[in-house]
């Protein structure tokens, strides 16, 4: 594989008498999905609020397309290129689509308009929201001019996921995506993730659903009580193997297979 | 996984049965301002049936003139309560700010213009000061302007020292009370910079994006913030906001009543949130428009004026006025609850 676009190397984080994460170890290239499994306390929120900037660890190293990089802030790590979709919903229930996706990245008209009146170009966010949501293949969301309130819970979830791989961003973190939907919505947010994995962005997905886990994912992240209990694929071990990692019931060396470890 | 692109989904299925129900829900989803524009219009026609004077372009006059008040500070009212706050003390801080920059004149020999800026100084001020303590300490709006509503009357009967300030017409400050005719329409200047202070906003909300993180702090401000708005400043920039178009509100009331009382507008507070709350913004924030307070504060009026013209006990419009009240909370309630 190329370069990883997101890698980092021995973090630490530790609340008070609570290792949250003691000395992890990620790397994630352009075009993967690479899923975080773990037991409640297996420390996966630590790890991706220490990457999407949510949490500044304690010592490691962080670099971003192999430059090393400090996040203060979410803000700074969205710059940088790192979006995170969070579990709660983030999206504004009465606000319309079109401007969901570009909250907070509102466009000025171009001329007087947008510099003295600062009039926002809603006609042209609208046309570019509709043609990326046409891009990404979500169906399912016709009007653009719709309040996400009346969207289903699958459909607000792709408009979160559609805002944070709209901006340029090379790496979307994904926090518990699925765990609020249903099968099929489950199933429209899946294909979204595979769609942007085509479109070469990196994805972190943290998940404890083992199916979509191993249905979705490149490569699987095992963490256990604050450390890295291995590197996984769908290929080398069976959901079953994977949940015997997670609890501890087997190491990863006697599962069988140390080879994926290291990929 | 070609199950998964299927496009008949349950709750697509259930939403192409569309009723009559569903539609009017969306409509009043994007237009809030659309049921009080029918109530307007609707007690308009019954009390110009009524009695055919209400229809006079001087009696229409009257009922924008006696709505500039309340009106013009209902513009403030909205910016606070689409951010999911309120602010019950718009009112005093209007007051404390009138009588300041009558005072100054009157008593301290202070130019015209400069008095105006001190007092819309002291109403930006006030404004920050709520905003500062809803943002920084975190207090509930209604709390900490419940408090400040005491605080500003005290300031103002304190500084009033018990005078009523009265000026003489033709000055600058008292322009705002001066007539403009329009054909039989008599409109003051304070009507009409009412009338701006309508456009402004709506165009500011509606257009910018200011506009649009205001509306998204009040809607979702977790989700807000997780999208990189910075609620805090938003939060705080309503507040001062306000407390300018306070200030000018003040100005208007000055030409009005041709000076200041610090006992003038004591009920001004609850009827700006009235105005707001019939004119269909939600006081759960994010959902509303500026121009529904302006409805809002002409239904007030028409009722007020329409029933004394039909020779009718006045105190059957403030029974009227809080039915209409409970009427437009149960319709944000319903709009709001409505999913797919």
């Amino acid at each position: 594989m190329s370069q990883p676009v997101l890698e980092a190397e021995g973090l630490v984080k530790v609340f008070g008498p609570v290792v949250g994460l003691a000395g992890v170890d990620i790397q994630l290239y352009p075009g993967e999905v690479l899923a975080v499994i773990g037991d409640n306390g297996a420390g996966k929120s630590t790890l991706i609020k220490c990457l999407s900037g949510a949490m500044i660890p304690d010592s490691g190293t962080i670099k971003f397309d192999g430059k090393v990089v400090s996040f203060r802030s979410t803000q700074e790590a969205r710059e940088t290129g790192i979006e995170t979709v969070y579990q709660t919903l983030a999206v504004a229930p009465a606000l319309d689509i079109a401007s969901n996706l570009f909250l907070a990245r509102e466009r000025r008209r171009k001329g007087l308009l947008g510099s003295v009146l600062r009039m926002l170009d809603t006609p042209g966010m609208k046309r570019d929201a509709k043609q990326y949501i046409d891009d990404l293949g979500i169906t399912t969301l016709q009007n653009i001019s719709q309040s996400v309130e009346t969207l289903s819970g699958g459909q607000r979830q792709a408009v979160a996921v559609a805002r944070a791989a709209a901006f340029g961003g090379k790496v979307v973190i994904l926090d518990e995506p699925t765990a609020a939907l249903g099968v099929r919505e489950t199933g429209q947010v899946l294909r979204l993730i595979r769609d942007l994995r085509e479109r070469g962005l990196a994805i972190i997905l943290v998940s404890h659903n083992m199916p979509n886990v191993f249905e979705v994912a490149d490569r699987i992240l095992i963490q256990r009580l604050g450390h890295l209990a291995g590197v996984i694929t769908p290929q080398s071990h069976t959901p079953a193997e994977a949940v015997a990692i997670m609890t501890g019931a087997v190491t990863l060396e006697e599962s069988g297979d140390v080879r994926a470890a290291g990929s | 996984m070609t199950h998964l692109a299927e496009p008949e989904t349950a709750e697509e299925v259930l939403g192409q049965k569309s009723t009559v129900g569903r539609q009017v829900h969306a409509v009043l989803h994007r237009m809030p301002a659309l049921s009080p524009l029918v109530v307007l219009i609707a007690a308009g026609i019954a009390f110009g049936l009524v009695n055919s004077r209400f229809f006079l372009p001087g009696n229409l006059s009257i009922v924008l003139q006696q709505a500039s008040i309340v009106g013009s500070l209902a513009v403030g009212q909205t910016l606070i309560i689409l951010t999911a706050g309120i602010d019950l003390s718009i009112g005093a801080v209007m007051v404390l700010s009138s009588l300041v920059m009558a005072k100054l004149v009157s008593n301290d020999g202070v130019p015209g213009p400069i008095a105006l800026l001190i007092g819309l100084v002291v109403a930006v001020l006030a404004g920050a000061v709520n905003g500062v303590l809803v943002t920084r300490i975190k207090l509930p709006p209604f709390i900490v302007t419940l408090g400040t509503l005491s605080i500003f009357t005290a300031v103002t009967l304190i500084y009033a020292q018990g005078q009523t300030i009265s000026l003489p017409p033709n000055t600058f400050l008292t322009w705002t009370g001066d007539t403009i005719s329009i054909g039989s329409f008599h409109l003051t200047v304070g009507v009409i910079m009412m009338l701006v202070l309508y456009a402004v906003f709506a165009y500011a909300l509606r257009q910018t994006a200011w506009g649009k993180h205001l509306y998204a702090t009040g809607d979702d401000p977790e989700a807000s913030n997780l999208a990189g708005i910075q609620t805090n400043r938003v939060l705080l920039s309503a507040y001062i906001v306000a407390g300018a178009v306070i200030g000018i509100t003040a100005w208007i009331l000055v030409g009005r009543i041709n000076g200041a009382d610090p006992n003038a507008g004591v009920n001004a507070n609850l009827e700006s949130i009235t105005a707001v709350v019939i004119g269909g913004t939600s006081l759960f924030g994010g959902r509303g428009a500026v121009v529904g307070s302006l409805i809002g504060a002409l239904i007030v009026q028409v009722f007020d004026n329409g029933l004394a013209l039909a020779g009718v006990d006045p105190n059957y419009q403030v029974l009227a006025v809080g039915i209409l009240v409970l009427l437009a909370v149960g319709a944000d309630q319903w709009i709001r609850s409505v999913k797919s």
